[in-house]
């Protein structure tokens, strides 16, 4: 069979918030060799008790099939979308990121966190904790960029999506 | 609504939903549900004697009936004891609910005694599970596990009740049957690709309709809709080893089992086929071989419920999501109007070559005057049994694919085996809940003298409850597919697959009360089936047979159809190293 090319696709599964329904989800890309790149999960709903998992995920076009067909018909599932082929939609990502350092280091790390419009949300005499939301790879090349200037840590959330226009996701 | 108490809801849930027959065993954390099952009359309780019996059992009655299959177990080792039989049901869509007995509520998490993250082993080996911690939960939660476990494709459904849930009282809710929040399968198919596949039909010059376990699935309706598809079109049809008997077995057009051992008309049709119908079946690996040699100049249409079954291992052309039955229904409604102007002898080549392959007589074997050939102490036992109402249960092996080679269904729920998981120990639990079910049938359990041996308990729970099944062991002192494999692949090294110390099969049906026969020579075989299937009592035959023969045609893993040994004169099989890494 011709190897078929991998694509990254960032899927919403809506779900019951019931318990065991992220180990399923989890358990499913574990069990059948599916990769994870990204997962977030939060209650969307608090009367009917929904959350929305929003996973990344690469694959050939059939196995990404073979993913939401699978998530689909999980029990607890409501709707499996797959934000690649429904349409344009936004991703985005929240990171907290802390650097230290003293002099040129510390003003040009505030210096391109402007640029970057990451907000600082804790500062010391030697450190900033910077709160930053953006896509993947814009969180990325900050994080680059703070590494030479004393990078501690950082924390993402991973990333969440959704579609474009009225109809939902 | 009506206040109970927690094993009351359990038991009246059990009740509307039809439940007759619950096999279980018992242990401290289902002591409350015992307890009401001893006040009723309204469920049979079966007694067995290991819990994968149980789940194996439930499988045997859920599929000779078309119903769902109830099981009872304790908690801790009850539920673990279950887990193979679930893994069993899931594989093979059998519909299963499965209640397991939990520590108290407070006590999950602390490593309480018998305590076991059921939830948590049972999630991947079943079709949904639940752990109800609530009692105002349980009663939708009963009603809830029977829907899911026959809807859509049906499975094993687990049920984990707390010790304190079944011993507080909470409301009763009567199920609301037909729906569900989340879970709705399509069963209609859509209407545009029944076109599209109505038009490949009709236009098909090689077809082949190959047919599996979902058209038992089902119900009987969809193996009459099937009947007529071929009865129109003239097709030949083969099914998987789940579908057997999903069409007549007995039927010229049938060209029998496909796959690893299956036939080699139906394996070279499926390869030189211009048009595939796939009607709720898999493409599973034992049944494509190579993927990348699996029928490729064809057009396939596949009919499955299961999504998820559709483009996982072969693209298909026209992919059709529904019930089978009523797709089928939707194909026959379009193609009568189609067909009445059509070439009736279009096929004509086709089955030309198809007879031809037919006519390498595939499952031909050696015969012999000395010692009983497996294959023939089958076609004895067929020619006694192919008019009488038998259900037939299998083990796992060489005996179980002969068996499926040599014996005959034409109609479905009568054969039930171990299809996706390949479970030793499945034939002699699944008799006895056929059993239980048909209680006036004839109940036969095709087995190998290894696997029978890993559930014989059951034996004990056969004779409790006077269940004539009849266990025919074709014994060849070896896990014979083992030996097989080993013989073909492995340079004649038969590591650990001589099974030593075998019982003596008739001392041990005696000693648990049931009747042993034996036969030692083919003269003897006709007059101890016959004797076999005179007695009313549960009986076990020693069938001695060749101890080295080898079940063909064989597709070996890793290979092609066209590829099939047909015989090991006939051709020296090749290995690839690739294969050698195939199960
Ligand atoms: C529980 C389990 N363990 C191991 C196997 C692997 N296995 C497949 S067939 C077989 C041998 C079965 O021997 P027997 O029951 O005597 O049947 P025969 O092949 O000789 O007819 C074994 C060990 C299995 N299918 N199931
Ligand atoms: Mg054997």
């Amino acid at each position: 069979m011709e190897e078929e090319k991998k694509h990254r696709h960032t899927i919403s599964v809506l779900v019951d918030n019931e318990a065991g329904v992220l180990a399923r989800v989890i358990g499913l890309f574990a069990g059948r060799g599916y990769n994870i790149e990204s997962l977030t999960v939060a209650e969307v709903d608090e009367i009917e008790h929904l959350s929305r998992i929003t996973i990344v995920t690469s694959g050939t076009p059939m196995v990404v099939e073979q993913i939401k067909a699978q998530l689909d018909r999980l029990v607890p599932v409501h709707a499996v979308g797959d934000l690649n082929m429904s349409g344009p939609h936004i991703e985005r990502e929240l990171a907290l990121i802390k650097v230290s350092g003293s002099g040129d280091a510390r003003v040009e790390s505030l210096r391109i966190a402007d640029i970057f419009r990451a907000r600082v949300v804790d500062s010391t005499t030697k450190s900033f904790v910077f709160e930053m939301t953006g896509s993947a790879e814009k969180l990325n090349a900050f994080i680059a960029l703070m590494k030479p200037l004393g990078l501690v840590e950082v924390a993402r959330a991973g990333v969440v999506a959704i579609s474009r226009g009225v109809d939902s996701t | 609504m009506q206040r109970m108490i927690g094993t009351q809801i359990i038991l009246q849930a059990l009740v509307d939903q039809g439940v007759e027959v619950i096999f279980g065993y018992p242990g401290g954390a289902v002591l409350p549900i015992y307890d009401e099952i001893f006040k009723q009359n309204r469920l049979r309780h079966i007694l067995v004697r290991q819990e994968a019996g149980a789940v194996h059992a439930a499988e045997g009655y859920a599929r000779s009936t078309g119903r769902v299959g109830t099981v009872l177990v304790t908690s801790g080792p009850g539920a673990t004891n279950a887990v193979t039989g679930l893994a069993d049901a899931f594989m093979d869509s059998t519909p299963l609910v499965c209640l397991t007995g939990q520590v108290a509520t407070h006590m999950i998490g602390n490593d309480a005694f018998q305590e076991a993250d059921t939830v948590g082993i049972t999630r991947p080996c079943t079709k949904h599970n639940y752990l109800v911690k609530d009692v105002d939960d349980l009663a939708r939660v009963m009603h809830e596990a029977f829907f899911v476990a026959r809807s859509g494709r049906p499975g094993p459904v687990v049920v984990d009740l707390p010790k304190d849930i079944q011993l507080a009282e909470g409301t009763y809710t009567p199920s609301d049957n037909s729906t569900h929040r989340t879970y709705c399968p399509r069963v209609e198919g859509d209407s545009v690709q029944v076109e599209r596949a109505v038009d490949l039909i009709s236009n098909a010059s090689r077809p082949i309709i190959y047919a599996g376990g979902g058209v038992v699935n089902s119900g009987p309706r969809a193996s009459e809709l099937l009947v007529e598809l071929v009865n129109m079109t003239g097709y030949p049809v083969t099914t998987t080893v789940m579908g057997l008997g999903s069409y007549p077995g007995t039927d010229a057009k049938c060209l029998g089992m496909l796959g690893m051992h299956g036939t080699y008309e139906a394996n070279l049709a499926m390869a030189h086929c211009d048009v595939m119908v796939a009607v709720g079946a898999r493409f599973d690996d034992r049944v494509t071989g190579r993927l990348d040699a699996f029928s490729k100049g064809s057009k396939k249409i596949h009919i499955d419920i299961d999504p998820s079954s559709i483009n996982k291992n072969v693209p298909v052309d026209v992919p059709i999501i529904g019930d089978v039955g009523n797709v089928l229904g939707q194909i026959n409604t379009l193609l009568k109007q189609r067909l009445s102007n059509s070439d009736p002898r279009k096929l004509d080549q086709w089955w030309e070559r198809i007879e031809e392959w037919r006519s390498r007589n595939c499952l031909a074997y050696q015969k012999s005057d000395s010692v009983i050939k497996p294959q023939f102490a089958l076609e004895r036992l067929y020619q006694h049994i192919k008019d009488l109402d038998v259900y037939i249960t299998t083990e796992v092996g060489q005996h179980q694919m002969w068996a499926a080679q040599f014996l005959k269904f034409d109609a479905p729920n009568r054969w039930m085996t171990s299809g996706g998981l390949g479970t030793m120990g499945y034939g002699l639990p699944a008799a006895m809940g056929a059993q239980i079910a048909h209680p006036s049938s004839l109940v036969i359990d095709v087995a190998g003298e290894a696997s029978v041996l890993m559930n014989i308990q059951e034996l004990s729970t056969i004779v409790q409850y006077r269940l004539p099944v009849k266990v025919f062991i074709l014994n060849n002192e070896y896990m014979g597919m083992v030996r097989q494999w080993q013989e073909i692949l492995h340079g004649g090294r038969y590591a650990e697959s001589y099974v030593d110390a075998l019982p003596d099969f008739v001392k041990l049906a005696e000693s648990f009360g049931a009747v042993g026969l034996r036969a030692e020579k083919p003269a003897e075989v006709d007059a101890v089936i016959e004797e076999m299937l005179n007695l009313d009592r549960p009986v076990i035959v020693d069938c001695r047979v060749d101890k080295k023969e080898n079940c063909f045609p064989m597709i070996p893993s890793g290979a092609a159809h066209y590829d099939m040994i047909l015989g090991l004169d006939d051709e020296s099989p090749e290995g690839t190293d690739q294969g050698l890494a195939l199960v």
